[in-house]
């Protein structure tokens, strides 16, 4: 797989001491491509941490220190939110799981260092889902979608409700009975998750997924994904996950790869250790690659994915993007329907946002 | 070297191909425009800034240029690009050069969080600042342009650039003008370079003035924050300073910041600071020069 020459971002997160050797027009490119990849802020707190930061010259570190102003911002505002969310579900449901950023800040990792933050996801049982939407509706969360094609969609199909926006603050939940849309290809068990997920200490009610199932969760959401502005931030989330616990748990890779077989979720593992090892030189040991390789698709499929992978996974910025960069993304999108949904079920859902909804929206 | 060394046909060389390179106070701004108006406009206003090494680090790479549709010829427009991408809506072409000059400001406002940054004109005399906040209309500019005529430094005319440590940093670039002011300006100092107006904009008639050689001569050299003081032109008014008390002025200065909430504690104890040590009033006024000779009066606070 050709990883594109000038993406300078892969590059300075692999080796953070390799940006001292850059000159100001390499800056220059390397700042511009972390902001368009939403890397800017880890980026620098990598810089920090490898104590490279202060020999940069004033001018780059200043872009640093005004992103690092933004995202410190959105840590603390997650703090907020999430206690706001805790008060309006206290006695409403026993549990609610924190899922992606919210749970990478609320376990205080390493993935929530130097990150942006949009949503918050929240994970509780199907049987509390109801009780769950009135609580948040009762704490001024409320739906952004009052289309009724819209609800069912979410309800019906998909694996969370629409989206629910506070009413003052403007900030957006989204609420989840479970991973992946009911009407996709791989089925992971809910219920599973839910019983292995591990509480936050000091903060009743809220717990966060086990090691293994936080990883599998991500990489699952990631290679289901139709959209890559956050590509290679989020295969950066993986790479941050897989140091973190690998180095915490010595049986963590066998755990991950027996769990990821018994959630039905091989598939996205293998493509999650594939790319950050290719593009972030993840350590994983030879192996637990091997391990995943048994599930690997088969050789034409892997070539067709390293070829747009490689494009999702570059920031999205002119100076690495190549002729087939558009196509790549457009065949990902449209791959991550054809995942997201029956065959039959997908063309009714295209016919209906092209025709018909629309028309709704002008009556 | 400055950009007034340049050639014309030099300057509109870079503008047209590998970008101008210029210092804008603490920044290095990167301007690609094949559009006339642009080209004049620097020209005409930012004869003074100096250039900046082909081989440099850049802070804003912006390009102004018509959008790729039929709005190239048809009603033709003009797009804002920062790094390739346009934050806003395009606007009639005539409006080039002050969409140029809303762009800069904008990738301060969104990419230069390391500042406290307050809507406010700011200028300094003997290393003491006279920050001057104020909602449009207020005729900050019009006080502003006046004063940077009459023997105060223009640090900035729109934003005003609080560093961690208390300091203010300067950006020097043009005044804007709005509406009745230019003229005004052009009576009070016919000696003041105002460039082509542009007409029917969002904020009315518009055009700038071109910083004194002064402030760009100093611009590397910061002041401290003396006097807060919000003018208000209201016609026929008798020039009045009337104290303001502290908090209120606190309240009024947070609320007038781009990003005050931004930076959480630390951006409070930084207002603090600021305005503890500054003289706060409320300013009234009709006539520039009762104006100036008030300003010529202020003393630091003790």
């Amino acid at each position: 797989m050709k990883t594109s020459v000038n993406d300078m971002t892969a590059k300075a997160l692999r080796d953070p001491a390799s940006v001292l050797a850059l000159s100001a027009t390499q800056l220059d490119l390397l700042i511009r491509q972390a902001r368009a990849s939403m890397l800017l802020p880890r980026l620098g707190s990598r810089l920090q941490a490898s104590a490279c930061l202060a020999q940069l010259p004033a001018a780059v570190r200043a872009h640093f220190e005004s992103t690092q102003v933004i995202a410190r911002k959105q840590n603390q505002a997650l703090h907020w939110e999430i206690n706001r969310i805790q008060a309006a579900l206290m006695g409403a449901v026993s549990e609610v799981i924190l899922l992606k950023g919210a749970a990478y800040v609320m376990a205080d990792l390493p993935a929530a260092h130097g990150r942006f933050f949009s949503d918050v996801d929240l994970l509780v049982a199907k049987a509390h889902l109801g009780a769950a939407e009135a609580a948040l509706m009762l704490g001024g969360w409320i739906s952004a979608h009052h289309d009724a094609y819209d609800q069912r969609y979410y309800r019906d199909w998909m694996h969370e409700l629409p989206p629910m926006q506070h009413l003052t603050r403007q900030t957006v939940l989204d609420l989840h009975h479970t991973i992946l849309p009911e009407t996709a290809r791989l089925h992971p068990d809910p219920q599973k998750l839910i019983a292995a997920a591990v509480s936050l200490p000091g903060h009743a009610g809220l717990k966060v997924l086990a090691p293994v199932d936080m990883l599998l969760h991500s990489a699952t959401h990631l290679f289901h994904e139709g959209e890559f502005d956050k590509g290679l931030r989020d295969l950066s989330d993986l790479d941050i996950l897989l140091r973190h616990f690998s180095g915490l748990d010595p049986d963590f890779w066998r755990k991950l790869s027996a769990r990821a077989m018994e959630l039905d979720l091989a598939r996205p593992l293998f493509y999650a250790l594939r790319y950050t090892t290719r593009i972030l030189q993840t350590p994983v040991p030879p192996e637990a690659l091997q391990e995943v390789s048994r599930h690997s698709p088969n050789r034409f499929t892997l070539r067709l994915m390293d070829t747009l992978y490689s494009r999702a996974f570059r920031p999205h910025h002119a100076s690495c993007q190549d002729w087939l960069a558009r196509p790549a993304l457009l065949l990902l999108f449209i791959r991550s329907h054809w995942l997201k949904m029956p065959f039959p079920l997908l063309v009714r859902h295209l016919f209906h946002k092209a025709f018909i909804s629309p028309k709704d929206a002008q009556i | 070297m400055i950009i007034r060394d340049l050639a014309d046909a030099e300057l509109r060389q870079r503008l047209r191909h590998a970008g101008l390179r210029l210092h804008t106070g603490p920044f290095t701004t990167l301007i690609q425009s094949a559009i006339p108006s642009v080209a004049e406009g620097i020209a005409q206003l930012y004869a003074d800034f100096p250039l900046a090494p082909a081989d440099g680090f850049v802070d804003f790479h912006v390009h102004l240029a018509p959008p790729r549709n039929l709005r190239r010829w048809i009603q033709p427009q003009v797009l804002f690009l920062h790094d390739d991408i346009p934050p806003f809506e395009p606007l009639p072409l005539d409006q080039a050069f002050p969409m140029l000059e809303w762009g800069l400001n904008w990738c301060v406002t969104t990419h230069a969080q390391q500042y406290l940054i307050i809507h406010a004109a700011v200028v300094e005399r003997n290393g003491c600042a006279a920050i001057l906040p104020a909602p449009p209309g207020s005729g900050k500019s019009t006080l502003c342009a006046a004063l940077v005529n009459r023997g105060w430094r223009l640090l900035s005319d729109e934003l005003t650039l609080i560093r961690s440590d208390g300091v203010i940093v300067p950006l020097a670039r043009p005044v804007s003008l709005k509406n009745a002011s230019i003229d005004i300006i052009r009576a009070f100092e016919p000696t003041a370079i105002i460039n082509r107006e542009s007409r029917d904009t969002a904020k009315g008639t518009v055009a700038h003035m071109k910083p004194p050689s002064d402030a760009l001569a100093r611009v590397a050299e910061t002041a401290m924050p003396a006097w807060i003081i919000f003018p208000k032109y209201a016609a026929g008014a008798i020039t009045q300073l009337n104290p303001r008390p502290k908090a209120q002025t606190f309240m009024e200065l947070a609320n007038n910041a781009f990003n005050y909430t931004l930076h959480g504690a630390q951006g409070f104890a930084l207002l603090d600071r600021v305005v503890s040590a500054c003289a706060c009033y409320d300013f009234t006024y009709s006539r520039l020069d009762e104006a100036i000779n008030t300003f010529a009066e202020l003393r630091p606070q003790p």
